[in-house]
């Protein structure tokens, strides 16, 4: 392998890694606070891309840079989010871990015939997000396309670790998952931690919407299912729950993709879930994550 | 201050608490002490809205706590300092007093310079996760804790459980030291003779109903009490 084909390739599967992480937070984040595993998240990936299919023009048309459309997927995905925990998940949230589950998955499925019946089954194509050169540095071509969108997800994740670490909110958001009794105490009002989260998980998804569409602007109704389930692999990869985890799981799990896909195009999958089933068996509770019994 | 008439809670089919009546006066230290399983916990659980009563009366100032949503007990500076201490144990301990704080931050970095200086334990491991402290810090974290709330009325559960017998004794005279500045307290301890030591009045409560109640030195010189809880 040439130094310039394995720079690419990192720069590639950075790229693909910082959009794993930004939908594995979403996973996470929810894990964390009501261990319930939203198998719809992934497809907050595909809102997002509509929502950018359709605003893209419009900013455009105002003269408007493509990318601002992110608030519109932002505010879209937000609400969607919301709207699905309190329709949905809110209600089955006394009734066992298994209701939950079943309830994502079902909420998965309708949102993706959902958007089916919406938008049709074939393929739309967002109009460009970036138009950036490529540069070449030292006789590598260097896509600034792509380094702005791993620059975005990275900016995304710090501002995610100083929200939780810095804020009267993101400090709510881990103490509650880590004592619910004392959160309640403390006056952290649990139901609406838990609103915010979800509005923040799916906010991340917009973004990382943003970042696909920007490198395959192809849209279609079911391309949350894939991404989710990868996404969910890197958040268990990392150690579900722990929002670094999601970070580095992604990260891991977009590398391996790109480089696998470099000398073996068929076999990433299988060699991305091996890398799942071997960690596992190594440290079942993933690689950041740490090993304590189930809490009573 | 704190007044409950006929309280009932049940967990199922399980009869936990049965028609318990007590008040806490303005300024006053009482405990309710009864063997484990007696339903002590239960009653501060259900003051603070943990538990929910299936009958009866909570009152808190003239506030109904039964109606109050439990998150905003705190804002009527009313805290309680649960069982088992419950500290968050992957955050710091600079951070767990700030939780404490959360509902009314007003001041906080007053409030804290008088907790650290309460407990100089906690300054020194304020950068260290609650988590690796030892019993005794941890309790003393749980009333720092409770404590940045500014209450007027802070719920005990059994502050001295699982703690050697001279840190007991620390964790009591905080306790009255706490007293003296004008807070009242509940307190529930298995540790009779302690609590009463300390206590202005007390409940006895035996399978969920009040048995005995009096001042605290008529209890000390109840027979029944002296047998079932003193060991003399």
């Amino acid at each position: 392998m040439t130094l310039s084909l394995f720079i690419q390739s990192l720069i590639n599967g950075l790229n693909q890694g910082a959009i794993y992480a930004l939908i594995a937070l979403g996973y996470t984040m929810v894990y964390g606070i009501i261990r319930m595993i939203n198998f719809a998240h992934g497809d907050f990936i595909m809102i997002g891309s509509y929502t950018l299919f359709y605003t893209i023009p419009l900013m455009v048309n105002a003269g408007m840079p493509a990318w601002l459309s992110v608030i519109f997927a932002i505010v879209i995905c937000s609400a969607v989010g919301v709207l699905v925990e309190t329709i949905a998940y809110k209600p089955v949230r006394k009734a066992g871990s298994m209701s939950a589950l079943i309830t994502a998955m079902a909420m998965s499925l309708f949102l993706e015939n959902l958007a089916m019946v919406l938008f049709g089954a074939k393929p739309h194509n967002v109009q460009k997000i970036f138009s950036l050169p490529s540069v070449t540095l030292l006789g590598v071509a260097l896509p600034l396309n792509v380094l702005l969108t791993i620059a975005i997800g990275v900016a995304m994740m710090l501002g995610l670790q100083l929200f939780i670490k810095k804020t009267k909110m993101g400090k709510a958001m881990r103490a509650v998952p880590q004592d619910r009794d004392a959160s309640i105490l403390a006056g952290i009002n649990v139901n609406r931690v838990i609103t915010v989260t979800f509005a923040i998980g799916s906010a991340l998804a917009a973004v990382a919407a943003l970042m696909y569409c920007a490198k395959y602007p192809r849209v279609t109704n079911d391309m949350g299912s894939m991404m989710g389930i990868k996404a969910f692999i890197a958040a268990v990869l990392g150690g579900i729950g722990i929002i670094p985890g999601a970070m580095l799981g992604g990260i891991l799990v977009g590398l391996i993709e790109i480089f696998v896909k470099l000398f073996a195009p068929g076999w990433y999958e299988a060699i991305t879930y091996a890398t799942l089933i071997l960690i596992l068996l190594v440290k079942p509770s993933g690689i950041l994550g740490k090993n304590v019994g189930e809490k009573v | 201050m704190l007044e409950i008439k006929g309280l009932d809670v049940s967990y199922g089919a399980v009869h936990a608490v049965h028609g318990v009546s007590l008040h806490v006066d303005d300024g006053e230290i009482v405990s309710l002490i009864g063997a484990n399983g007696a339903g002590k916990t239960t009653i501060l659980r259900t003051i603070t809205g943990l538990n929910k009563a299936s009958s009866g009366e909570i009152l808190f100032d003239g506030h109904d706590l039964r109606k109050t949503e439990p998150s905003k007990i705190i804002n009527l500076k009313l805290a309680h300092v649960p069982e088992g201490r419950h500290i968050f144990a992957q955050m710091t301990v600079e951070e767990n007093l700030e939780m404490g704080a959360f509902a009314d931050g007003k001041g906080m970095d007053e409030t804290m310079a008088d907790v650290y200086e309460r407990f100089p334990r906690l300054k020194e491991r304020r950068r260290q996760l609650a988590g690796t402290l030892s019993g005794g810090e941890q309790q003393m974290l749980a009333v720092g804790r409770a404590l940045m709330a500014k209450p007027k009325m802070i719920l005990m559960d059994e502050p001295s459980m699982g703690l050697s017998p001279l840190l007991v004794k620390e964790i009591f005279s905080i306790i009255k030291e706490v007293n003296r500045q004008g807070i009242t307290i509940l307190l529930v301890e298995q540790n009779a003779k302690m609590a009463l030591s300390i206590s202005n009045r007390a409940y006895v409560l035996e399978t969920g109903s009040i048995t005995i109640e009096g001042t605290a030195k008529e209890l000390l010189k109840d027979d029944r009490v002296r047998k079932a809880y003193l060991g003399q």
